[in-house]
Formats: structure tokens, C-alpha cells, sequence
């Protein structure tokens, strides 16, 4: 069997596993609100009109995905280097704050110049957050899954202890939040859209990830130590540096979300940032096997589910906790799947036959 | 109602051209009056925690028996865009007229945003931020002066603790919840002056962890009888009970969960707001844009008095009340010192319910532990 063969079936079943899940995912669920006495077939029509039925049901998803692919990247691009950091929310936290605590030392930002340091900031707070969680692991040797975690918590009480505290806005009387960030320096909504700007940044932050990974030299150079750092060390590759790099530029994607959050929704840095998207980010990567290439459609997968569980309550009296079911039905699936990778499609050869050009590959 | 139906149809049937004409203003008026309304219920929390988005999930199931009315709900919505579409999916898939996002954070900016793209939608908000300047008249507020409960809770307490010290698990130092904590020890040091109110701060709305640790370490320190406010009492309720502790509730009832331990409760009276929305909404009537009450206006009410709570604590809790209801007792007046000694309120000055001052409340009274 030729290679070209062989690529068009890894392709073919890197298409054909996650819908399969998906399906079988669906058809749990049906059997699962079945034994509730919900019709599934009404179930499924509406999980699809809520999700992706007209326009304002796409508009929906689209917004919910938007600040789940900065999140996810902040998982993703670690992973590559070979690092399970799950800290994006932390990063996101604190990126909200940066956003709005930059007009305080600088307060005649304004513009579209204005807007752009703004986000810088806040990216530059979580690329700098989950690149401690990176340094610490290489240099003091502290598992970075544990640290970016509970990294999270004290990012979510440095936030707390200055919006209530040095940066509150005197007039937030109970809701403490910072001061606005001037019209200006706001970021609108998608020219005839209900959907902002963060989109875009988004779609563009998961394809320049994946150029990066794909094509570039340094991009596969983080991919050699995600696969085996010590051998990238031997061929002579700035492991420490790569694994860094990729740690930061993740945090500065959460960042980035945090600021977009502020920026185009909330106005101000408030608790109402932290409501767990960089939790989700997480699920998300998961589920895109950490490639930046899939980030943006399956973020836009979790935005329908969350758009449809939405219409699910309102129509059906289902409980929130049944998407949350759905959704860990889907994750499940999914994840398992993989076993069936290699095997689902009739192949001339077993998979250990695949490994060989490979090898190659790698000693040319 | 079908009846009614009948009977003009009927009457329009007998009738001639000319009374025909006439009563189809009588019908258009009729139908009205009785227009099906979809009236829509956005909660940030489970809609059964006891507590907050319960007391809100109740007077939205007493709006549901109302007839041609239909009500959707959603459970668990952050305060981000999600409550934006939530709110717009309401009004453009459900055909909502009338919505009630409950939670204090929807306002701004998310309520606000979506209301001013729907002018022909009303938004009745929990929390009372409307003003006439800054808002539009699509917009309205409601709140309720639950202090006054807090009062009783602390009168209740007062009468049945034995340590003297009582203990408050808070969320935040916000005014809302420093108006609770100063409203409780007020009403327990009405009862006996040496009275002391432990106030621990967890942070946040809903800190399941810290406030059950709160309330162990309250327990530890000699604390007897316990109240709060977070969004979820529960935690609370039941660690004080196995800590053979009494409590006072919050939000709705948590009676259910510690009978032997639940002397009384403050509760919210929301279906009182949400008749007066509702009502104007049916009838074509301008938006109620700020409602408040207190007891007397039937926005918050008292928990049922637990089997332990004794005669002379009944009795003096019911007096307070009866004074309250009729609009002649003030929680806060002069001279009020904070529990630094500085004088907040000066003598002779009397606050009452509807004062603004009492909205930007920064302080704890004396008798409180514990720092803003």
C-alpha cells in the first residue's frame, strides 16, 4: 500500500471518529432523556435549531466559541511542547485586569492604538502567569498541571484583592468592579452581527498557532521536545526556551480572552469575568487533541452545545445539567475513540506497517 | 374562561350588522386584556439551592398558574454574553414580552444592552439600580428591604443564645450584605447589649468550602446561634446543625434541611414584584420601573418560628414586627457608633428604609468582629 493511501485514511478517520462520537454521543443522550419522558426526537430537534438552526441560533454558538479558542490554545500550544497546563483560567483572570488596569498608569490611552495596548496588556499577564507555570517546571522542578492549577486560584485572588481593593471604582457600590475602560478603547460587534470582534481574534489566534506549529522551523522544534524532550536535547534544540515560549504564548492567548472579555463585554474588570471559560478551554483542547487546526470547530461544537442547552431549558424544563451530560457524553466518546484509530477503516496492513516511513521521516 | 368565550360569540351570533361592528371593539379590548404573555426567568444559580435563585424560582412557579400565561426559565447563566443571548433567545425564539433577569450582575452591562435593542420588551430586574436619568423605561427594578427580617433573626437570636456570640457568614463587604450583619446585631443587642456578632467575609457568592470552614471556625470559637448571606445557605445550615448549633436563615427557607436547629428566617417575597410586573404588563400599563418594600409591602416575610424558640422571644420578635409593618420602627437612627467608636449616625438622626445613605452603608456597628 502506497503512502498516499495510508495519509488518505489517517485523514479520512481523523474526520470520521469525532462524528461517529458525536452521533453516538446524541444517541446516548436521546436514550438518557427518553427514560425522563422527553421525546429524544424533540430533544435532537432542538439541541440542532438551538445550536445552528437560523441566525441568531449561529450567532449564539459563534459568540459562545469565541473566547473558547484563546482558551483552548492556552492548553493546546503547551501540549505540544509536552506539557499538560491547565491554568487558563488564571491567565484569563489576570489578562482581564491587565486590560482595564492599564488605563490607570496611562490615562490618555485612547483609539484604536489605545484598544491595541490595552489587549497587549492583558495578554502579556497571562503569557507571563502560565510562563511562571513553565519556568517553575523547568527549573525548579514543579509539576506544571498542579502549579498552573493552583496558579489559577491565587491569579483569581490577586484579581479579587485589587478590584475590591487599590482599583475599584468608588461608584460600584455593590458589584466592586475597576473603572471603565473609555468608549474608545472598546471593541464593537462583527459589522451586521451579534457577534464582537473576540471572534475573530479567536479564528485568527488558532490559525496563526497552526502555521506556527505546522509550518514553521521553531514551531516544529516545539513539537520535537513535546515529543521527546530529551532527544530534542540531544540533537541540540533550547529545550527550556521552546517549552517556555510555548507555555507563554498559550497564557498570552488566555490573556488575551480576559481582555477581549473586558473590552468588549463587561467594560470594567468585575468577578463576573470569572465564570469558568478557561475551564472549558480545557475540555475543548482535549477534544481537539491539542491541534490548533481543529481548535476553532470544536470550540464552535461547545458554543452550539451551549447555545442549545440554552433552548433545551427553556423548551423542554430540562435541568442546565443535562447538556453538562451531553457533553460529557460527547467528551467520553470522543476521547475513546481514539482507540479505534487505525482500525477503523479496512486497511491491506496492520498498523505497525504505518510506523515505518515514519522512522524515516525522522532519521532523514 | 371558555365560557366567557362562548357566551359573546354566542352574543355576537344573535346580534344584527350594526352590534356586530360594535362589539368587535368590545373583542379587541378583551383580547387584550387577556393577550398571552411569555414571561421569562433568567437565574445565575440551580434553581433549588436554597436560597437566592430558590426564593426567585418560586415566585416565578406562583406567576406560572396565572391563566395565558406561559413562563420559560433558565438555570445557570454567567453573567457574560451568555445572559445576553439568553435574554434576545427569549424574546426572539420564545416570543417573551416580559423578562426577569434575577441576578444583581446582569444589569450592567448585559440587561442593559440587550434592552436597549428590544424597546418594545419589558425588564423587570432584582436588585433596584434604576434610575429615571440614566435608563430607559423598558427597564425596571425591584428590591426588598430584607433588613428588617435580618432585625427579627437577630431579636430571635438574641433571646436564644447562650454564649452571647453570634456568628455571620458573609460573601462581601458590599453595602447590601453590611446592612444584613449591622441590621442582626442590632436587633440581638436590642435584646441583650453585650451581644457579639463574629462577621467572616468568604469572598465570593457561592464558596461552598470556605463556608463551611467559616462556620466550624465560628462553632470553635464559641459561636451558638448562626445566620448568613451568600447565595446558598445551605452549607451553612446544615454544618451549623451538626454542630448542634441553632441558625437563622436566609434567601427561602432552609427549615427543611435542620428542623432542630432553624429558629426563623429572612425570606424573600419576590411574587409580590413579580405580580406588579406582570399585572402592568397584561394590562398595558406603563413599566413599573422601581419597586421597594419591606414587610409592610409584603416584598420580604419571616420564616415560621422553629418548636425551640421560646415564649418571650416569639413574643418580643412579633411586637418588632407589628411595628415594622406598620411603618414605625427604624432599624437605623442616632447615635450609632461603628465598631471602631466612630459615630456614623449622629444623635436624633433617624434613617429611614428609603434613605440613599443607607445604600453606601461602609461600616460594621459596634458589637460586630470583624473588618470591612
Amino acid at each position: 500500500m502506497s503512502t498516499a493511501t495510508t495519509a488518505w485514511r489517517e485523514h479520512a478517520e481523523s474526520v470520521l471518529l469525532p462524528v461517529l462520537a458525536l452521533l453516538g454521543a446524541l444517541l446516548l443522550f436521546g436514550a438518557w432523556v427518553a427514560f425522563g419522558g422527553v421525546s429524544p426526537v424533540d430533544t435532537w430537534v432542538l439541541l440542532f435549531r438551538g445550536a445552528f438552526g437560523d441566525s441568531f441560533s449561529i450567532q449564539n454558538s459563534l459568540q459562545r466559541a469565541a473566547p473558547l479558542m484563546l482558551t483552548a490554545l492556552a492548553v493546546a500550544l503547551p501540549a505540544r511542547a509536552g506539557l499538560i497546563v491547565i491554568g487558563g483560567e488564571g491567565a484569563l483572570v489576570l489578562g482581564a485586569l491587565g486590560c482595564a488596569a492599564l488605563p490607570y498608569g496611562l490615562p490618555g490611552l485612547s483609539g484604536m492604538w489605545g484598544c491595541a495596548l490595552v489587549l497587549a496588556a492583558g495578554a502579556a499577564c497571562g503569557a507571563a502567569w502560565l510562563g511562571l507555570a513553565g519556568a517553575l517546571r523547568q527549573w525548579r522542578g514543579v509539576n506544571e498541571t498542579i502549579s498552573s492549577l493552583l496558579l489559577g486560584y491565587i491569579a483569581i485572588a490577586v484579581f479579587k484583592h485589587l478590584v475590591e481593593g487599590p482599583l475599584r471604582d468608588p461608584g460600584s457600590l455593590n458589584k466592586p468592579s475597576t473603572l471603565a475602560l473609555n468608549e474608545s478603547l472598546r471593541i464593537a460587534s462583527l459589522p451586521g452581527l451579534d457577534v464582537h470582534w473576540g471572534l475573530v481574534w479567536g479564528v485568527a489566534a488558532s490559525l496563526a498557532a497552526a502555521v506556527w506549529l505546522s509550518f514553521t522551523t521553531s514551531g516544529f522544534a516545539v513539537r520535537v521536545v513535546g515529543g521527546n524532550a530529551r532527544a530534542a536535547r540531544l540533537v541540540g534544540l533550547p529545550t527550556n526556551r521552546l517549552i517556555l515560549l510555548a507555555c507563554a504564548l498559550g497564557g498570552a492567548c488566555a490573556g488575551l480572552a480576559g481582555a477581549i472579555e473586558v473590552a468588549a463585554v463587561h467594560t470594567a474588570a468585575n468577578a463576573s469575568v470569572i465564570a469558568g471559560l478557561g475551564y472549558t478551554g480545557i475540555l475543548v483542547a482535549f477534544v481537539a487533541r491539542h491541534n490548533p487546526w481543529m481548535v476553532p470547530p470544536v470550540a464552535l461544537l461547545f458554543g452550539g452545545f451551549g447555545a442549545a442547552g440554552s433552548l433545551l431549558q427553556r423548551r423542554l424544563g430540562l435541568p442546565d445539567a443535562s447538556v453538562l451530560v451531553l457533553q460529557g457524553f460527547a467528551f467520553m466518546l470522543i476521547l475513546g475513540s481514539e482507540a479505534l484509530r487505525g482500525r477503523l477503516l479496512p486497511a491491506a496492513r496492520a498498523p505497525a506497517a504505518r510506523a515505518t516511513p515514519h522512522v524515516q521521516e525522522v532519521t532523514a | 374562561m371558555r365560557l366567557d368565550l362562548s357566551n359573546r360569540r354566542h352574543w355576537i351570533k344573535t346580534l344584527g350588522a350594526a352590534g356586530a361592528g360594535l362589539s368587535t371593539l368590545g373583542w379587541s379590548a378583551w383580547a387584550q386584556a387577556q393577550k398571552p404573555l411569555t414571561v421569562g426567568v433568567v437565574y445565575v444559580g440551580p434553581k433549588d439551592d436554597f436560597g437566592y435563585n430558590q426564593a426567585q424560582a418560586e415566585a416565578a412557579a406562583e406567576i406560572k398558574k396565572l391563566p395565558g400565561l406561559k413562563v420559560v426559565e433558565e438555570e445557570n447563566v454567567p453573567e457574560t454574553t451568555a445572559v445576553q443571548k439568553t435574554l434576545q433567545g427569549m424574546i426572539s425564539q420564545d416570543g417573551a414580552g416580559l423578562l426577569f433577569p434575577t441576578s444583581f450582575g446582569y444589569f450592567d452591562p448585559h440587561l442593559l444592552a440587550v434592552a436597549a435593542k428590544n424597546p418594545g420588551v419589558r425588564f423587570a430586574h432584582c436588585g433596584g439600580l434604576w434610575s429615571e436619568a440614566k435608563h430607559p423605561r423598558n427597564v425596571g427594578s425591584f428590591f426588598g428591604y430584607i433588613d428588617e427580617c435580618q432585625y427579627l433573626n437577630g431579636v430571635i437570636a438574641g433571646h436564644m443564645t447562650q454564649s452571647k456570640k453570634l456568628g455571620f457568614v458573609a460573601a462581601k463587604p458590599i453595602p447590601q450584605v453590611l446592612r444584613n450583619i449591622n441590621a442582626f446585631t442590632l436587633g440581638a443587642r436590642s435584646v441583650k447589649p453585650d451581644i457579639t456578632t463574629l462577621a467572616v467575609f468568604t469572598g465570593d457568592w457561592s464558596m461552598p468550602v470556605k463556608e463551611a470552614e467559616s462556620t466550624n471556625s465560628l462553632a470553635d470559637q464559641g459561636v451558638d446561634v448562626f445566620t448568613m448571606h451568600v447565595d446558598g445557605p445551605k452549607v451553612v445550615v446544615e454544618t451549623a446543625a451538626k454542630r448542634g448549633k441553632f441558625v437563622c436563615g436566609y434567601h427561602a427557607s432552609q427549615a427543611k434541611l435542620a428542623p432542630q436547629a432553624y429558629l426563623t428566617g429572612a425570606e424573600w417575597q419576590w411574587i409580590t414584584a413579580y405580580k406588579a410586573m406582570v399585572e402592568a404588563a397584561r394590562s398595558g400599563a406603563p413599566h413599573p420601573n422601581f419597586l421597594r418594600g419591606g414587610l409592610k409591602e409584603g416584598y420580604v416575610k419571616t420564616s415560621a418560628y422553629g418548636a425551640m424558640v421560646s415564649a418571650a422571644a416569639r413574643k418580643n420578635a412579633d411586637d418588632v414586627k407589628a411595628q415594622m409593618q406598620k411603618g414605625t420602627f427604624d432599624i437605623f437612627k442616632g447615635e450609632l457608633k461603628d465598631n471602631t467608636g466612630k459615630t456614623v449616625i449622629a444623635k436624633g438622626k433617624v434613617l429611614k428604609q428609603t434613605d440613599v445613605e443607607l445604600e453606601s452603608m461602609n461600616y460594621l456597628v459596634e458589637g460586630v468582629v470583624g473588618k470591612v
